[in-house]
Formats: C-alpha cells, sequence, structure tokens
C-alpha cells in the first residue's frame, strides 16, 4: 500500500536529524497559524498563488528562493561547525548525516535558491524593461514556478520523511546507483531535479519567446537593455541545457528503478558517460546563473554612475559570446578522468577563452564608473564588492582550466573556495544588488539603505574569511566533504573559516532585519514616482507597482536608454491621449494544482508508491487536457477601468511635482 | 587635534606592524606545511611551476582591475565635485581593443603554456630515465588502498614504499564507486574507477614519508581512507620488500574478496604472494564483455581509448 514507506523513515534516529524535521514541520505550522489568523488564505489563492502575472510570480520565485537560502545556509554552518570540531574526532556529525548536508547544500543552493532567484529577477525586471504587459506564456509562466516549487518541497520534505542524498550535488555514479545507494536519497535528489529541471527548460522557452517576440515598438535587439540581453541569452542557455540533465537524471532514474545499466559497467554501460552528460548541462548552468546577475550589475553601476554604460556593444558581444562558450568547456570538471593529453588540453584552452569575454565585461563596468558621479546605494556596493572579489575567483579559475594544475587541487578546498569565489559575488551578490535595486519598482517603496549596506559589509567580510582559508587548505592537500580529519594543521584554518560563516549569519540576519524595517517604514519611504533612482530605462516609466498591464499604452523606444531619452524629449510621464481596452490573461488554479500533483507523483516514485503515481499522472494529464480545451483563458480591462487607475497615478505624480 | 592624529597614526602603525607579523608568520607556516607549495618530486614540483607561472601572469590583469575599482569608486562618488564627470562618454575604440587585446594576449600566452604543458605532464607518459620504472599496480576499495607489486610479487594495504629517485609507473583501478588518487607531494591526482585503469607517473627526489587519500566522495568511510607513502633509498627499498616477502598472508582469491569487503582505518598490512593477473581480474569482473573467458580475463580496459 505505501511502498517503500514504513514508520522507519522519520528520523528519530538521531536528535539533530529530529530537530531539523521539527523545525521544518513547525515552520510550515507557523506560516499556516499566520495566514489562517490573519483570514488571508482566500486573498493568497487569488492574487498569489493562482497568479499569471510576471511581477507576482517574480515575487514569490523570489520568497523560495529567500527561504531556501536560509535552509541552505543552516546546511553550510552545520558543515562548517563539524569541521572546526572534528579533529581526530568525529565531531557532532556522524559521515552519514554530514554527507547528506553537503549534498543538500549544494542542490539547495544552485537549483531552489541561485535558480529562482533569478528567474524572479528575469519575471520582475524583463517585461517591464522591454515594454511589454506580460510573459509571452503567462500560464507556463505559474506552471514552472510551481513545478520549481514542487522540487524545493520534495528536498524539504526529504528532511521529515526519509533520507536526503549523500552522494553530492552531482550524484556521480556508480556511488548514486542503487548498487551503493539502495536508499530513497538519491530518488529525492533525482525526481526533486527532474520536476524543477522541466520548470526551469519551460521558464527558458518563455523568456527566450517574450524577449524576442514581445518587444515595445522601436526597441531592436540593439536596444536592449544589458539585463534583457542576460536574460535572453541564459534563456537560450536554459533551453538549450537543462534538457541534457533531465536526460542524465532521467537515465539514471531508469538504472536505479528498472535495473538498467546506462552507468554501470554492465551490459556494456560506462559510468563515465554521466560526468559528460551531466556538465554539458553544468558548465553553461554556471552562465545560466551568472549572466543575469551579470545584467544586474550593467544597470546598477550605469544608473548609480549616473552615465551610460561604457561600451554597450562590446558588452553585448562578451555576453553571447560566454554563452555559446560555455557549451565547450565541459570536460575541465573531470580532466582527472584519463583523458588523452590532446582532449584536456583542448577544453583547458578553450575555459580560458571565456575569461576574454569575462574580462572585457569587468573594465567595462570599471569604465562606467570612471567619469561618474557614484552613489552607494547598497546595489552599488554589491557591485564594487563583485568586482573586487571576483576577478580573484576568475583567477583561482583560470589556474584550474590548467590540467597539470587542476590535477594538484581538483576535489580539494581550492576548488570549493573557487566556485564559492565565483557564485557568491557573481552570482549572490548580483542577486542581492537586482533585489535592493527593484524592489521598490515591485513593491512601490524603497528598502531601508543602512541595514542593506550592514548587509553587505558582514557579507563581504564573512565572505573572505570563510573562504580565503579554503584556498590555504587546497594548497595543504585538504579534501572536500571531509567528515573529519587527523592533520591538525588544518584546524586553524577552519576556525577561521567558520568564523567567516558566522560573519555571513549576521549578513543574512542583516538582510532579514531590512525587510522588517523597509516593511514597517513603508510609508515613509513610499515612491509614487515609479522612478526612485532616475532610472534609465523602461521599468522606471511606469507606476510602482505597476498596474497590472505594467503600460497603459505600449512605449516607443528610440533609444538604448529609451527612459533618459524620453525625459530629454519632455514626454516622461505624460498621460496618453486616450485609452484603449487590454485584454489580460485570467488567473488559473491549473499552474499551482499540476505543481502539487507533481510533488506528489514525486514523493510516490521515491517511496514505490506506484498506485499514487497512476494517479497523479492521470490526474495531472486531466487537468492539462481540462486547461488546453479552455477557450477563454483571457478577459477585457475595458478603457475606462485603465483610465481610471492612470488618472490616479497620474494626480499622485502631480501632487507631487 | 595634530597630536591625536598622531597618536592615532601611531597606534595604527603599532597594531598594523603587529598584524603584519602575525599574519606573515600564519603565512610562513602555511606555506612550509602546504604541500603543494613544497613539491618533492618532479611530476608535484611542475605541476606547481604552472600554477605559479599562470598565477603571475595573470595578475597584470588582476591587480590593476582591483586597484581600478578601489580607486574609482573612491574618486567618482557624488559628494566629490572635483572630479570630472561625462555622463555621456560611452565609447572609445582604442580602450575597447585594450580590453579585449590586453586579455586576449594573455590568453594565448597561458593557452601555449597550457598545451605544452598537458602534453609534458600527461600522467600517462612514463618520466625519462636511465633507471626502469617501478610498476605497481593500485586498486581503490571502501575504504582503504591496495598496491600490488607485480615484479615483487607482494601487495601491502594503505602503504605505498618507493625507491627515491626512481620513476614509478602506476596502474590505478577500483573496486568500489569512483574514488582519486591523490599524493600531493608527488604528483596531481588521478580517478580510479571500476572496469577501467588509469594511469600515474611520479617519482620522490629523496626518502621520505608523505601522505596519500581519496579526493572524491566515497561514502562512510571516506575521511578515513588515506595511506603512507614511504620513499626510501634503492637498498631499504629493497629490504622492505624482503620483509613483505616473510609476511605470511598470501592474497589469494579469498584472500582478497575478504579485505575488499566495507572496512575502515585498515592498518598496514603486507601479502607475501599474490594471485596471479590479480589486477586485471580485479577489472575484468566489472567488464561482462563477449572477450571475457574463465582463466583469461580481458586486457585492462583503459579509460582512455
Amino acid at each position: 500500500m505505501f511502498g517503500k514507506l514504513t514508520i522507519e523513515a522519520l528520523p528519530l534516529y538521531s536528535a539533530i536529524a529530529a530537530t531539523g524535521a521539527l523545525v521544518t514541520v513547525g515552520g510550515g505550522f507557523v506560516v499556516f497559524v499566520v495566514v489562517t489568523w490573519l483570514k488571508a488564505w482566500k486573498y493568497l489563492w487569488t492574487e498569489w498563488l493562482t497568479s499569471v502575472d510576471h511581477k507576482r510570480i517574480g515575487v514569490m520565485y523570489i520568497v523560495v528562493a529567500l527561504i531556501m537560502l536560509m535552509r541552505g545556509f543552516v546546511d553550510a554552518i552545520m558543515m562548517r561547525a563539524q569541521q572546526a570540531m572534528a579533529l581526530d574526532n568525529g565531531g557532532y556529525l556522524p559521515p552519514e548525516h554530514f554527507d547528506q548536508i553537503f549534498s543538500s547544500h549544494g542542490t539547495i543552493m544552485i537549483f531552489f535558491m541561485a535558480m529562482p532567484f533569478m528567474t524572479g529577477l528575469m519575471n520582475i525586471a524583463v517585461p517591464l524593461q522591454i515594454g511589454t504587459r506580460d510573459v509571452a506564456f503567462p500560464f507556463l509562466n505559474s506552471l514552472s514556478l510551481w513545478l520549481t516549487s514542487a522540487g524545493a518541497a520534495l528536498v524539504m520534505v526529504s528532511l521529515v520523511i526519509g533520507k536526503f542524498s549523500t552522494a553530492g550535488w552531482t550524484g556521480y555514479p556508480p556511488y548514486s546507483g542503487i548498487e551503493y545507494n539502495p536508499g530513497v536519497g538519491v530518488d529525492y535528489w533525482i525526481w526533486a531535479l527532474l520536476i524543477s529541471g522541466i520548470g526551469s527548460t519551460l521558464t527558458g522557452i518563455n523568456f527566450l519567446v517574450t524577449i524576442l517576440k514581445r518587444r515595445a515598438p522601436g526597441m531592436g535587439l540593439m536596444r536592449m537593455t544589458p539585463f534583457t540581453w542576460t536574460a535572453l541569452c541564459s534563456s537560450v542557455l536554459m533551453a538549450f541545457a537543462f534538457p541534457a540533465l533531465t536526460v542524465a537524471c532521467g537515465l539514471l532514474a531508469l538504472d536505479r528503478l528498472l535495473g538498467m545499466h546506462f552507468f554501470t559497467n554492465e551490459l556494456g554501460g560506462n559510468m563515465m558517460n554521466y560526468p559528460n552528460l551531466f556538465w554539458i548541462w553544468g558548465h553553461p548552468e554556471v552562465y545560466i546563473l551568472i549572466l543575469p546577475a551579470f545584467g544586474v550589475f550593467s544597470e546598477v553601476v550605469a544608473t548609480f554612475s549616473k552615465k551610460r554604460l561604457f561600451g554597450y556593444e562590446s558588452l553585448v558581444y562578451a555576453t553571447a559570446a560566454i554563452a555559446i562558450l560555455s557549451f565547450t568547456v565541459w570536460l575541465h570538471h573531470f580532466f582527472t578522468m584519463g583523458s588523452s593529453a590532446n582532449v584536456n588540453a583542448f577544453f583547458g584552452v578553450t575555459t580560458m577563452i571565456i575569461a576574454v569575454p569575462t574580462g572585457v565585461k569587468v573594465f567595462n563596468w570599471l569604465l562606467t564608473m570612471y567619469r561618474g558621479r557614484i552613489t552607494f546605494h547598497p546595489s552599488m556596493l554589491w557591485t564594487v564588492g563583485f568586482i573586487v572579489t571576483f576577478v580573484i575567483g576568475g583567477m583561482t579559475g583560470v589556474l584550474l582550466a590548467m590540467p597539470p594544475a587542476d590535477f594538484l587541487v581538483h576535489n580539494t578546498t581550492f576548488l570549493v573556495a573557487h566556485f564559492h569565489n565565483m557564485l557568491i559575488p557573481g552570482v549572490l551578490f548580483g542577486y542581492f544588488a537586482g533585489y535592493m535595486y527593484w524592489f521598490p519598482k515591485a513593491f512601490g517603496f524603497k528598502m531601508n539603505e543602512p541595514w542593506g549596506t550592514a548587509a553587505f559589509w558582514f557579507w563581504i567580510t564573512g565572505f573572505y574569511l570563510a573562504f580565503m582559508p579554503l584556498y590555504v587548505l587546497g594548497f595543504m592537500g585538504m579534501p572536500r566533504r571531509m567528515e573529519q580529519y587527523n592533520d591538525p594543521t588544518w584546524q586553524p584554518w577552519l576556525l577561521a573559516a567558520t568564523a567567516g560563516a558566522v560573519l555571513i549569519l549576521i549578513g543574512i540576519a542583516c538582510l532579514v532585519v531590512q525587510l522588517a524595517v523597509s516593511i514597517r517604514d513603508r510609508r515613509k519611504a513610499a515612491d509614487v514616482t515609479g522612478d526612485p533612482y532616475d532610472g534609465r530605462t523602461l521599468e522606471w516609466a511606469t507606476s510602482s507597482p505597476p498596474p497590472p498591464y505594467n503600460f497603459a499604452v505600449l512605449p516607443e523606444v528610440r533609444d538604448r536608454e529609451p527612459l533618459v531619452d524620453m525625459k530629454e524629449r519632455g514626454v516622461a510621464y505624460q498621460p496618453p491621449r486616450a485609452y484603449e481596452d487590454i485584454e489580460m490573461p485570467k488567473n488559473s488554479a491549473v499552474g499551482v494544482v499540476l505543481g502539487g500533483l507533481a510533488f506528489v507523483l514525486g514523493f510516490g516514485v521515491v517511496w514505490q508508491i506506484w498506485w499514487l503515481v497512476i494517479a497523479c499522472g492521470l490526474a495531472m494529464w486531466v487537468t492539462l487536457a481540462l486547461r488546453a480545451s479552455d477557450d477563454e483563458s483571457e478577459f477585457v480591462l475595458s478603457a475606462a477601468e485603465v483610465e481610471r487607475i492612470e488618472t490616479a497615478r497620474y494626480r499622485a505624480l502631480g501632487s507631487r511635482r | 587635534m595634530k597630536g591625536t592624529g598622531g597618536g592615532v597614526k601611531q597606534a595604527f602603525t603599532k597594531s598594523h606592524r603587529w598584524a603584519m607579523a602575525v599574519g606573515a608568520s600564519l603565512l610562513a607556516g602555511a606555506c612550509d606545511r602546504a604541500v603543494i607549495l613544497n613539491p618533492k618530486g618532479p611530476i608535484a614540483d611542475a605541476e606547481r611551476g604552472l600554477l605559479i607561472d599562470a598565477f603571475s601572469v595573470m595578475l597584470i590583469v588582476v591587480v590593476p582591475v582591483i586597484v581600478m575599482a578601489l580607486l574609482f569608486a573612491w574618486r567618482y562618488r557624488a559628494s566629490n565635485r572635483t572630479a570630472r564627470y561625462a555622463p555621456t562618454w560611452a565609447y572609445s575604440a582604442r580602450i575597447d581593443a585594450v580590453v579585449w587585446l590586453v586579455p586576449a594576449l594573455i590568453v594565448i600566452a597561458v593557452g601555449v603554456l597550457v598545451w605544452r604543458s598537458t602534453h609534458k605532464l600527461d600522467p600517462y607518459r612514463e618520466i625519462a630515465s636511465d633507471v626502469p620504472p617501478l610498476d605497481i599496480q593500485v586498486v581503490a576499495q571502501d575504504w582503504k588502498w591496495l598496491f600490488i607489486y607485480p615484479e615483487q610479487g607482494i601487495a601491502v594495504v594503505n602503504q605505498m614504499a618507493i625507491p627515491s629517485g626512481r620513476p614509478i609507473s602506476l596502474r590505478i583501478t577500483s573496486d568500489t564507486v569512483m574514488n582519486s588518487f591523490y599524493v600531493p607531494a608527488l604528483a596531481g591526482q588521478i580517478y580510479a574507477m571500476a572496469g577501467m585503469q588509469t594511469r600515474l607517473q611520479m617519482l620522490a627526489n629523496a626518502p621520505g614519508k608523505f601522505v596519500g587519500r581519496n579526493t572524491q566522495y566515497s561514502g562512510g568511510g571516506f575521511s578515513d581512507q588515506f595511506f603512507e607513502v614511504l620513499a626510501t633509498s634503492p637498498a631499504d627499498f629493497d629490504a622492505w620488500v624482503a620483509k613483505a616477502k616473510q609476511a605470511p598472508g598470501k592474497l589469494d582469491a579469498a584472500a582478497y574478496a575478504k579485505l575488499a569487503e566495507k572496512s575502515r582505518l585498515v592498518p598496514i598490512a603486507y601479502y607475501s604472494a599474490v594471485e596471479p593477473r590479480l589486477f586485471d581480474s580485479i577489472i575484468g569482473k566489472y567488464t561482462h564483455g563477449p572477450h571475457v573467458q574463465a582463466g583469461s580475463p580481458p586486457p585492462a580496459a583503459p579509460a582512455r581509448r
């Protein structure tokens, strides 16, 4: 009846695991109670969960990302604490718990923190920046969100019921195969990735079409904002790279469930095919995450330097070059697998070539600051902090790109330090910059700056303190993922790294306080103009938060910085002569229902409850069929209603000026 | 005001000096202990050399970027009205050429370095020497390492003795999940994979004891999966072999099966005899291909074709 699921699956075997489960369940319960107490279920359901509005979907993505950031960080600081203690003793975590933690840390941070954060920012900003009313496929957008959330929920549930994978976030076979890992952990990992991966593929397709087909009149490709350009390249990568991950995980699932041998030695299978497939997705994934962050930096640096972006065309070509080259470097993740010198050298050189367009971008940001008038909004601090820190990671990346040098430091903490040195400043700082930059656009009030500044300083000092020691430890030959060790010379550096993690914890606390203080002071910090930074691009031309239709009349674009151009011509914020009816997509519960079903289906496969899997599969099929036969998925917002909303805005604007 | 300023400055210099001293001693200590910066053989030495060369070349870009970022952020702060402000200056063909070409030239230089060094330091290429290399076969198990000396007919668990000054030629496989064989003092790592054979060359300049490890996570006993590399003089190596020859244990099929079971922190153990072609049969049992016949294990399948 319940497949492999028994009462044994509850984490009563260890106090720490049980606490984790309690916190998860308790957190869910608190949210449930608060929403019920506020009588907000109906509001939440009609206005948010079933919404197909890209701005609200964007906000929900970022909520998922921030929750998962907390969870991923708890994993991180637990690992740091373990390694700080575990010299010649077992520390406080047994190996079979420690390995779940490093596996879930990586999985969560990449798939359920960084991906939703990026998708959220794209959702909030891209349609506004290209002057359109919504994405090309609003319902698909909602479905993507709920598939991603279903994946995240599977990872969270593994804390409470059963165990998570111990195979690391990359899940290399044969370790992740059924022979060496018969439990449900790897299945949780596979199905979380499969379900959310489909969401990401759909997001890629959606934004690819949106950006190519939905731009405002006059906005040629070379007039798109740098963020939109990076979102476009990122979408192309998502659409082409994610299927490789889906295939790799799918084949691994077949190996595990049906006794096939794609990645085991029997019957002609080969474990080396897995890293190839995985990294054919995995390396583009790095750029899927980092390109939009580069886009944010480009926006932020121009806005807060009060200057046009330097070398726009170079920047665009560099972005496109990075996107294309990202498909040519995957083998550098396993130089140590015995490829011939020609193969290794080829992939070493292609990897280094990526450093050229990346370097170009760094210089363009610097030259945008040059002869600017820089104000240090927290977003700008994240940007400067990024530039200084990121080049160090870039340098260690080039070192790792040289096969013989990679042989020395691969799989050591040097590698861990390197990719955190790329992903924390390169990706996360970019997302934080974007979050604080576009927050007033999404909610109509500015974020508290002092707390944002404090968060920045704790994060960046914490980063250096946490990861520079890992470079040193790499030089001392310390492998990654060690639950305990016997070399006393490592411990001081591991203690320093733990202190760094504590600083980052304070940085996260500052982010929480910043959000709370900003909400408390929302009236004082309200921004009725919709343009709090004297912005340069279209998202600042509409109100904050924008009306559901974004623009009452689609803007006409005459320049690369359309809002600067409109301000110069004196046509910014002018009411149009007449309004027209606007066709809008209706909200739909289908996305959230399908996401819920996908979650139950994944859970069913993990525990091999086959009747449940079949029932969910059928229900999903029926739901999709119903949705496909619904010909009335749109409604018309009358010109009178649009006029009412817009008149109110212009009145507010007028009273302000 | 001035006096206090001087005092603060003095205090700053003092604490600064103190911090510098602590930092320097810490760094020096780290350098001593950083095995990768203190290689004990020519392969690790060449790999480190590459690391340092590329690092130095890249400073040409990295240092100016860091300096420019901090300098521009300070100089062009909004409150500094003496700095020039050029809000529409957004392109310069000359600068564009420099920002593309300088990184490109550096990458070309480092790329040539990479191409040459990757071939020179190919782990499959045996070290040129007047002395013939010593062959050792390495098997990764959960969670220990087995070293088979085919010429000497002995095997050892968790210890690899090598004569210093003589090239060592390793053939590596795994009888479990993927492992990575790593002796940072002597050479970089290479993966060990079941059903396949990878190779690695190393040489110890002088006698000494080094640590070897698995770096690829392989389950619960991963942290304990280290071994000792004992580089000795050739005479001491012969003595070591002779001692191993006296060991009571013999590594036949049954003994091997027992050894291959999961175990942690296995003490160093010697076997005075080894079943012929044991290494090939360990590989062979994972490759049930058409050419497998009883009694004649297939030739070792290389990870590289």
